[in-house]
Formats: structure tokens, C-alpha cells, sequence
């Protein structure tokens, strides 16, 4: 049900972070009532999101900002976004070529000697 | 303690649970959802305090002067103008992955 990850990662976390915990069901959480399940899947998205803007905010201001001024200037804003964008596409690039260099050697192990 | 808060709770948010509203789930979700606000907002502040700190503070002296505060100040506002600016991108390359599939 997750395969094409790394090319359009869906829903929760296009940037793949978290991904051993894209859980399939909250069912072991929220127990019987289908109400509670449905708040964990849709709180437990939502909040993946905002730990990847905090995380992602923290790295690009390092690139992006040099003294903080009266506003945020239009080439700081382009570069906040193109940002956001390398760094999902890193995420991809990082997954597909781990699927890649699983795909072809037996053992992943025999890839991280490499 | 708990308890006085659930029947005063429950009552305020007309969840209707059950026969003593006492798991009421309606009131356990609107109480996580404070939780991860107030979660949140504390990592944006730490994070803001750390990057404004570095950006402002030289040679920490005796006391704040008035150009390290007008700098936090100004960073404070960038960092909010910048988290702003990486959750649109983000939020719209999302929606982009989302069409493509």
C-alpha cells in the first residue's frame, strides 16, 4: 500500500521523515471507539506536518538569513521556498537510491559497506 | 482533581458521552488538542530563542542593551514571517504530490 513512496509521497509526509511510523492504523490506540481512531490518524498528520515546518524553518533560516530586518525581503522568501522544496526532494532522492541500492544488492547491509 | 474537570468541561462543550460522561471522548480530543497546540507553540519558541540568540547576542554583557532588543525583537517577526513562508511552501508542495499521484 506504500509502494511509490519515494516519487510522490502522499499525504502525511511527502519528505518521508517518520516513515517506520506511517501507521497504517490507530487502531491499537484509540481502542474500539472509530471516532477516537479517526482524531489520532487525522492529529498524528497534522502534527508530522508542523514538526517538519519546525524542522524545516530551523535549517533554511541558517541558509537563508543573515541579519534579521524589518521585513522578510523577497529574495529571503524566494529562498525559503526553493528551501522547502530542495529539501523534500533530498528526503526523495535519499529513499529512492535506498530502494535502489536494496533492489540490487541482497543484503542492505552489503550496500552500507560500500 | 481530574474529575471536577471532566463534569465542568462536559458540560461546556455539550459533548453528551456517555451515561456519567466520565471518557467522554469528545472531551479527551478537544483536551489533546490543547495539548499538541500548547506542544507546539513551546517548540516554536525554543527554536525562535535559539536562532535569535545567535543572530543578536555578541559578547554577552550585564544586561540586554537597546540594539540587542530591537534585533530580537526584529527576529522574532522574521522567524514568525519565515515559519509562515516554509509551511505555505510546504502545505503547497504537498497539494502538488497529492495532484501527481
Amino acid at each position: 500500500a506504500r509502494e511509490g513512496r519515494g516519487a510522490a509521497a502522499p499525504g502525511s509526509s511527502a519528505a518521508g521523515t517518520g516513515s517506520a511510523m506511517d501507521a497504517p492504523s490507530a487502531a491499537g490506540l484509540g481502542g474500539a471507539d472509530p471516532q477516537l481512531q479517526r482524531f489520532i490518524e487525522v492529529e498524528t498528520q497534522k502534527q508530522r506536518f508542523q514538526q517538519l515546518v519546525h524542522q524545516m524553518t530551523e535549517l533554511c533560516w541558517e541558509k537563508c538569513m543573515d541579519k534579521p530586518g524589518p521585513k522578510l525581503d523577497s529574495r529571503a522568501e524566494t529562498c525559503f521556498v526553493n528551501c522547502v522544496e530542495r529539501f523534500i526532494d533530498t528526503s526523495q532522492f535519499i529513499l529512492n537510491r535506498l530502494e535502489q541500492t536494496q533492489k540490487s544488492k541482497s543484503a542492505f547491509s552489503e550496500s552500507l559497506s560500500d | 482533581v481530574t474529575l471536577g474537570m471532566e463534569s465542568g468541561f462536559g458540560s461546556d462543550f455539550g459533548s453528551g458521552g456517555g451515561a456519567g460522561g466520565k471518557l467522554d471522548p469528545g472531551l479527551i480530543m478537544e483536551q489533546v488538542k490543547v495539548q499538541i497546540a500548547v506542544a507546539n507553540a513551546q517548540e516554536l519558541l525554543q527554536r525562535m530563542t535559539d536562532k535569535c540568540f545567535r543572530k543578536c547576542i555578541g559578547k554577552p554583557g550585564g544586561a540586554l542593551d537597546n540594539s540587542e532588543q530591537k534585533c530580537i525583537a526584529m527576529c522574532m517577526d522574521r522567524y514568525m514571517d519565515s515559519w509562515n513562508t516554509v509551511s505555505r511552501a510546504y502545505n503547497s508542495r504537498l497539494q502538488r504530490e497529492r495532484a501527481n499521484m
